[in-house]
Formats: structure tokens, C-alpha cells, sequence
């Protein structure tokens, strides 16, 4: 029954990472696909803890921080460069 | 009911929660009209459903195991912290290139304070 239900989850994340898949296709901007691959990075996150429950490990909690991690400095990489157009700015001649 | 029972009671509900709550978000992210609103869809509602199943995950591994995980602690501060920082950051640089609001959307505050910012 537990792992019918966390089978049952897996399935609705996966659900609705498909669907936010729809979204970075079609997005008209390029901050809609940013924010879809970024919740498409959290949701992963949500999945990986599920499945650390159904392989009973302990090993994939590294790989949730770790992924949290790059993900958001991803999305602050990628806002940065629609911002301004670079990512590194050099202040040294103001 | 033993600890084993009890893990798995708590997993499941919180888990079951998380997986509606995200499926709403992505709903939601589908339907709305501008990059603001799908923002708001997309990264607070998300961030609970997450929030929720990694929860659910620490309470699953005190039952059965006892065994309280500091990195799933920490993966829980990490999202709860960055989640929303990273969609505002997303929003700022959408506003600042340029992104339209929708067109039923009536009054934009913004423009007039970001105007006077430059011409000052």
C-alpha cells in the first residue's frame, strides 16, 4: 500500500514536470522557460526524495542539496544574463 | 501501531499533499496569461508541494529508522530560502527586458517609478 502511494506521487510529479515541459517549449519569452526549468529542478528534487523512500537509501541527499544548489544558481545565472546581457561585471573603472 | 506504521502514515500524507499541491502549480503555469502571474504559480505553489514531501521524507526515516538526517534539513532550508529569491530575480530581469503584462491587466505602477528613476 506505502509504495502504491509513493508510485501514485512519482507518477502526479512526473505529471506535472511534463507539463512544465509544455510550458519551456511553447513560453513566448525566455523568462517563462527560465521559471519552468527552474520548478522543473524542484519538482526533480521532490522526486529524488520519493525515490530515497522506495530504494530505502540514504544516499541520494547529496545529490538533493547538491541540486538544489545548481539549480538556483542557474536561475540567478541565466536572470543576470537576460538583465544586463553579461554575467561577471567588473567595477573597477566607476 | 508500531514506529514503522506511524513513519509511513505521516510519509504518505504529506507526500500525497505535495504531489496535488504541485500538480495545481503546474496547472497553473499552464494557464495563466503573463510571466508574473505563471511566476507566482510556479514558484511559491511548488515550493510547498516540495517543502511538504521532503518533510514527509525526514518524518518516513525518524520513524522507521531514527535516523535524522541533517542534509534533508538542510535540503528543506535550502528551497525554502532560494525558491523565492530565484523567482524574483527571474520577474526583475523579465520587467527590466522588457516583458508585456497581459493585456486585461489594467494598471502598471511600475512604469511610472522606473521612468522617473532614469530621467533623474
Amino acid at each position: 500500500m506505502f509504495n502504491l502511494i509513493l508510485t501514485l506521487a512519482l507518477f502526479i510529479f512526473s505529471l506535472s514536470v511534463a507539463l512544465f515541459l509544455y510550458r519551456v517549449v511553447k513560453g513566448p519569452s525566455a523568462p517563462d522557460r527560465i521559471i519552468a526549468m527552474d520548478t522543473i529542478g524542484i519538482n526533480l528534487i521532490a522526486m529524488m526524495a520519493i525515490l530515497s523512500i522506495l530504494l530505502k537509501t540514504y544516499a541520494f541527499f547529496e545529490v538533493i542539496l547538491l541540486f538544489g544548489i545548481l539549480s538556483f544558481i542557474g536561475t540567478i545565472a541565466f536572470s543576470k544574463f537576460i538583465e544586463r546581457g553579461i554575467l561577471v561585471e567588473y567595477d573597477r573603472d566607476r | 501501531m508500531s514506529m514503522t506504521v506511524i513513519g509511513e502514515l505521516l510519509a504518505a500524507i504529506f507526500i500525497i499533499a505535495g504531489a496535488i499541491v504541485s500538480l495545481i502549480s503546474a496547472i497553473g503555469a499552464l494557464r495563466f496569461p503573463d510571466v508574473y502571474t505563471r511566476s507566482h504559480a510556479a514558484s511559491k505553489s511548488s515550493a510547498l508541494g516540495v517543502l511538504c514531501v521532503l518533510t514527509g521524507t525526514f518524518f518516513y526515516f525518524v520513524f522507521a529508522d531514527e535516523y535524522i538526517s541533517i542534509r534533508l534539513l538542510l535540503g528543506i532550508f535550502f528551497v525554502f530560502l532560494t525558491a523565492p529569491v530565484a523567482a524574483h530575480a527571474v520577474c526583475r530581469s523579465a520587467y527590466r527586458s522588457g516583458v508585456k503584462l497581459a493585456e486585461k491587466n489594467p494598471r502598471d505602477d511600475l512604469k511610472k517609478v522606473l521612468w522617473q528613476e532614469q530621467h533623474d
